[in-house]
Formats: C-alpha cells, sequence, structure tokens
C-alpha cells in the first residue's frame, strides 16, 4: 500500500466522521482535532474508522504520534496496514 | 371511531404530539411509520416528528391498533395534539391472524378481513406509500434542507460515505426540480390539510437557536440558581482506565466520561434531591437515575438525551450507551423516550474546552453537573506538590429545590466515587 493509498484512506475515514470539512483543507502538520473540531468521541471514532479501514488498531499511547495527518500517514505506513485491502469509498 | 362487535370491547386510545424537551412547542409529522389497520405496542416507534432540534423517532405510549392517522404527514401541530386514534385489542391470538410488526420502510399487507374494517380516515386519505425515511442515510443538514424544499430524501442518490445524502446531494435535487429536468425527486406530499403554523424554517441553524434560547431563557426567568464547584484529582481515575483500554481493541475503549457519567449517577442515589424535577411549586423526585448529556452537533447546536438508568449500566454498557447516542445524536437517529425522560443533564466540555461549566438548568430539571477540561496543574497533597490530571467539576442547581449545603455534599461525593474507579 503506497502512502498515497493510506492517505486517502485517512481522508475517507476523517470524511465520515466531520462530513462538513474538506480533508485536503487540512494543514498535514497540525493537530487534525483542532483544525476539525474532533471531540474525544469523535477522535474514538476516527481511530475506528482506520481500523476497520486498514486492520491497524492504534493504542491510545500512539494517540500523539498520529495527531496530524502526517504522523497518522507515517504511523500506518509503518504498521503494514496492507494486510486488508482498503475498501474503496 | 368504528363500531366493534360485542366479543372485543374496544378502548380507543389517543396518541398525542409528545413534548420533546421544555423548549418544544410545536412539532412537524415529518414520516408516519404505521397506517390504519397496524397493530403496535407499547414503545413501538409509529412516527418521525421534527422539531427545532432536528427529527426524533417517536415511539408510542401504549398498544392498540392504529384506526385513523388524523394529522397528515407535513403538518405542523402543536405540542398534545391527537396525531393518531388507536382502538385496544382484548381480541385473542385466534380470532385475529397474527400480523407482523411493520417493518420500516416496507408496507405492510392490507389489514386482514376478519378484522373490522379500518376507519377510513375522515381527515387524511389513506397514506400510499410512506417514504422510508428511516433507513435512508442523511446528514441532518441535508435532512433539514430536504424538508424545506419539499425533496424526498428517499428518491435523492447519496454521494456520501456509504451512499449517504449531503447537503450537496439534496442541493442537486433540488436544482433538477428547479430546471425541470428529470427531477430525482418532487417531494409528494400528501395534502397538507392545516396550513403549516408559520413558515417551515429556512435555516436549520436558526431553528435550532430558536429552541436553545427558548430552553435557556426560561431556566434563567424561573430558575434561581446557585453554583459550586471543585477541582477532581483525576490520576487514579485515569491510570485505570489507561490499563483498562490497553487490553482492548479500539471498538471497546472507553473514554473519561464515562467514568465521569457513572459517578455522577452513583452519586445522585445518595443525593437524589438534585435528580427530579421543579414542577407547579413543587419539588418532584425522579424514579430513575436518567442522565442527560449535553452533546454540541457539528454544524452548531446543543441536544440532551438521555442515557436511562445509567446508575445501573457497567462502565462498557454506558460508554456503548455513550457512543451509541453521540451517533444518533448528529444523524437524526434519536428516540422520543430520550427527549423526554432526562432527570439530571451532565454537560462535559471534553478534553479540548474550557476548565470550568457554569452551567444553565434544563427545564424543569433542577440540576446540571459541568465537567471541564481535564488538563495536568500542579496538585497540593499531604504536603507535597505534584503534577496530577486534573478536572474542575461544577454543579448549577436549582435553589427552591437544594441547597448549597447538599450540593457541595453531592459534588464530594462524585469525587470521593472517582478516587475508586474500580468500583465504579
Amino acid at each position: 500500500m503506497t502512502r498515497d493509498e493510506i492517505r486517502s484512506a485517512v481522508f475517507a475515514a476523517l470524511r465520515r466522521i466531520a462530513p462538513e470539512i474538506d480533508p485536503a483543507s487540512l494543514r498535514t502538520n497540525l493537530p487534525i482535532r483542532d483544525q476539525a473540531d474532533l471531540d474525544s468521541m469523535d477522535f474514538l471514532n476516527f481511530m475506528l474508522e482506520l481500523h476497520t479501514a486498514l486492520g491497524v488498531d492504534i493504542p491510545e499511547t500512539a494517540y500523539r504520534e498520529v495527531a496530524t495527518l502526517d504522523g497518522c500517514v507515517l504511523y500506518l505506513a509503518a504498521h503494514n496496514p496492507q494486510r486488508q485491502p482498503v475498501k474503496p469509498g | 371511531m368504528p363500531t366493534t362487535d360485542s366479543a372485543s370491547p374496544a378502548t380507543a386510545t389517543e396518541f398525542r404530539m409528545p413534548s420533546l424537551g421544555a423548549d418544544m412547542k410545536f412539532g412537524t409529522v415529518v414520516a408516519w411509520l404505521v397506517k390504519p389497520g397496524d397493530r403496535v405496542k407499547r414503545g413501538d416507534v409509529v412516527a418521525e416528528v421534527e422539531t427545532e432540534k432536528g427529527v426524533f423517532a417517536v415511539e408510542i405510549g401504549s398498544g392498540g391498533i392504529i384506526d385513523e392517522i388524523s394529522v397528515a404527514k407535513g403538518t405542523k401541530v402543536a405540542v398534545g395534539a391527537v396525531l393518531a386514534r388507536l382502538r385496544g385489542e382484548q381480541l385473542g391470538g385466534e380470532v385475529v391472524p397474527a400480523v407482523e410488526p411493520p417493518k420500516l420502510g416496507a408496507p405492510t399487507p392490507a389489514a386482514p378481513v376478519s378484522m373490522p374494517a379500518p376507519a377510513v380516515p375522515k381527515s387524511v386519505r389513506p397514506l400510499p406509500t410512506v417514504p422510508p425515511v428511516r433507513g435512508v442515510r442523511a446528514s441532518p443538514l441535508a435532512r433539514k434542507i430536504a424538508e424545506s424544499m419539499g425533496v424526498d430524501l428517499a428518491r435523492v442518490t447519496g454521494t456520501g460515505p456509504s451512499g449517504a445524502i449531503t447537503k450537496a446531494d439534496v442541493e442537486r435535487a433540488v436544482s433538477g426540480i428547479v430546471s425541470g429536468l428529470a427531477a430525482p425527486t418532487a417531494a409528494k406530499r400528501p395534502e397538507v390539510l392545516a396550513p403549516p403554523v408559520g413558515p417551515p424554517p429556512t435555516d436549520a441553524l436558526l431553528a435550532m437557536r430558536h429552541a436553545v434560547a427558548a430552553a435557556v431563557s426560561r431556566a434563567k426567568r424561573e430558575i434561581p440558581h446557585y453554583y459550586l464547584a471543585c477541582d477532581v484529582n483525576l490520576a487514579s481515575a485515569l491510570a485505570w482506565l489507561a490499563t483498562h483500554n490497553a487490553t482492548r481493541t479500539v471498538a471497546d475503549r472507553v473514554l473519561p466520561a464515562a467514568l465521569l457519567l457513572k459517578s455522577v449517577a452513583l452519586a445522585l442515589r445518595t443525593y437524589p434531591a438534585l435528580n427530579g424535577f421543579w414542577i407547579d411549586g413543587a419539588h418532584r423526585a425522579a424514579e430513575g437515575i436518567h442522565l442527560g448529556v449535553a452533546i454540541s452537533l457539528r454544524g452548531g447546536g446543543l441536544i440532551a438525551p438521555a442515557i436511562h438508568d445509567a446508575d445501573r449500566l457497567s462502565i462498557d454498557d454506558l460508554m456503548h450507551a455513550l457512543s451509541d447516542l453521540v451517533r444518533r445524536a448528529r444523524s437524526s437517529g434519536l428516540r422520543s423516550s430520550e427527549m423526554m425522560d432526562a432527570t439530571v443533564t451532565v454537560s462535559n466540555l471534553g478534553d479540548e474546552g474550557a476548565a470550568t461549566v457554569f452551567g444553565i438548568i434544563y427545564p424543569p430539571q433542577v440540576a446540571l453537573v459541568g465537567f471541564g477540561k481535564i488538563n495536568e496543574r500542579p496538585w497540593a497533597e499531604s504536603g507535597m506538590i505534584g503534577v496530577r490530571p486534573v478536572v474542575t467539576m461544577s454543579l448549577a442547581a436549582d435553589h427552591r429545590a437544594t441547597d448549597g449545603h447538599y450540593g457541595g455534599r453531592f459534588l464530594a461525593e462524585v469525587d470521593r466515587l472517582l478516587q475508586e474507579p474500580e468500583s465504579l
């Protein structure tokens, strides 16, 4: 799975949580939560969407690492998401 | 009312527009999920009602057979108006063939011939096919726009996630109608008999502001609030939670909010005067502990549906209930009982908000418990200063119902419970 594929999976997950946000408009090096106004429940659901889509269960202890879009893609790339195919959408 | 044979003395019941909150004066029936002849039981969702706060699945308070739909879809009526009439059923199973409960979105077969023919409603034509509004995935904003523009969501093609209908889809559908192209949908509403009271809200946010304004204005006008606050050391609670969550997949993780809610619910058992209502100059204690959870809606607005019997739920169950409630609050999937049953409200600003909540009580409730942001602060204890995760917990309470001394003891009890998270 390429970085771009991971990135689009992350975007898709984010769109399901915050439909009114265009993920492409977010600054990739700043915290997602501040920019997309995600509360703790939204963020948990974001993690859940990523788990469903990519099969990567991000532990609470890694939440700091995945706080930004860049961090998120890096983390997911390092944790071998190709075990499960990304569903379209 | 149709007369029924002597073997089945029927009792008639009226199903009225419920009050889904102190701020609700009117509601619009946006969908009927039953038709005359359908059998319903208490708690069945029979209609969808739109208020300024969104669309809610309305449950019926008593069982029977729907005799007459008195208010056509699309009609705005006052709280308390008769929406439908039921006749009671005291018929044996062998007399009346079992009728499947109505499947949402799937028209049920006509009433069995052995039953008295359902009365043809005088006020409305039989509703042909009720569009399956439930089951249509659409954002609340899309629903609002669709309703105000008269677009039938069942006929809009969704391009959002999992085919969900977005604002843009509705707008496309509207432009299709306007331009006279093969419109995906022009709403075929049954005729509206009573003209809607006032223009339909065209601005969902404005309607929501009106609803919030009505409730908080009444609260500030009528309720003599008193306020208390204290800081709570959450070190034990969060440490316990981290251990609890470490072994779980993301779907089963618990947020600190669940611990806060549970400790409030348990403390209310000991301090029941804060759990109830002030009605007609008297305090009424509530029977169960149903926590209204203030949920901010994406795009603006606020809603506080109830988690029933929160004191009796395990932490995991409470977390699931909370997660489910938030999801449904944001997708217009709340049930009327959830809007009517809250006995106290908890406002939790979460970890991104401000430090302290100065709550406004939701009438006729008598208390609101607030939690600000959990953050690390210096904490003095046993002659030492350390750094701890701390939350400021506050209470806004109705001084007619309780006094500050009582409220203070309640907060101390919540604090005590949060120091023993394993017992929650």
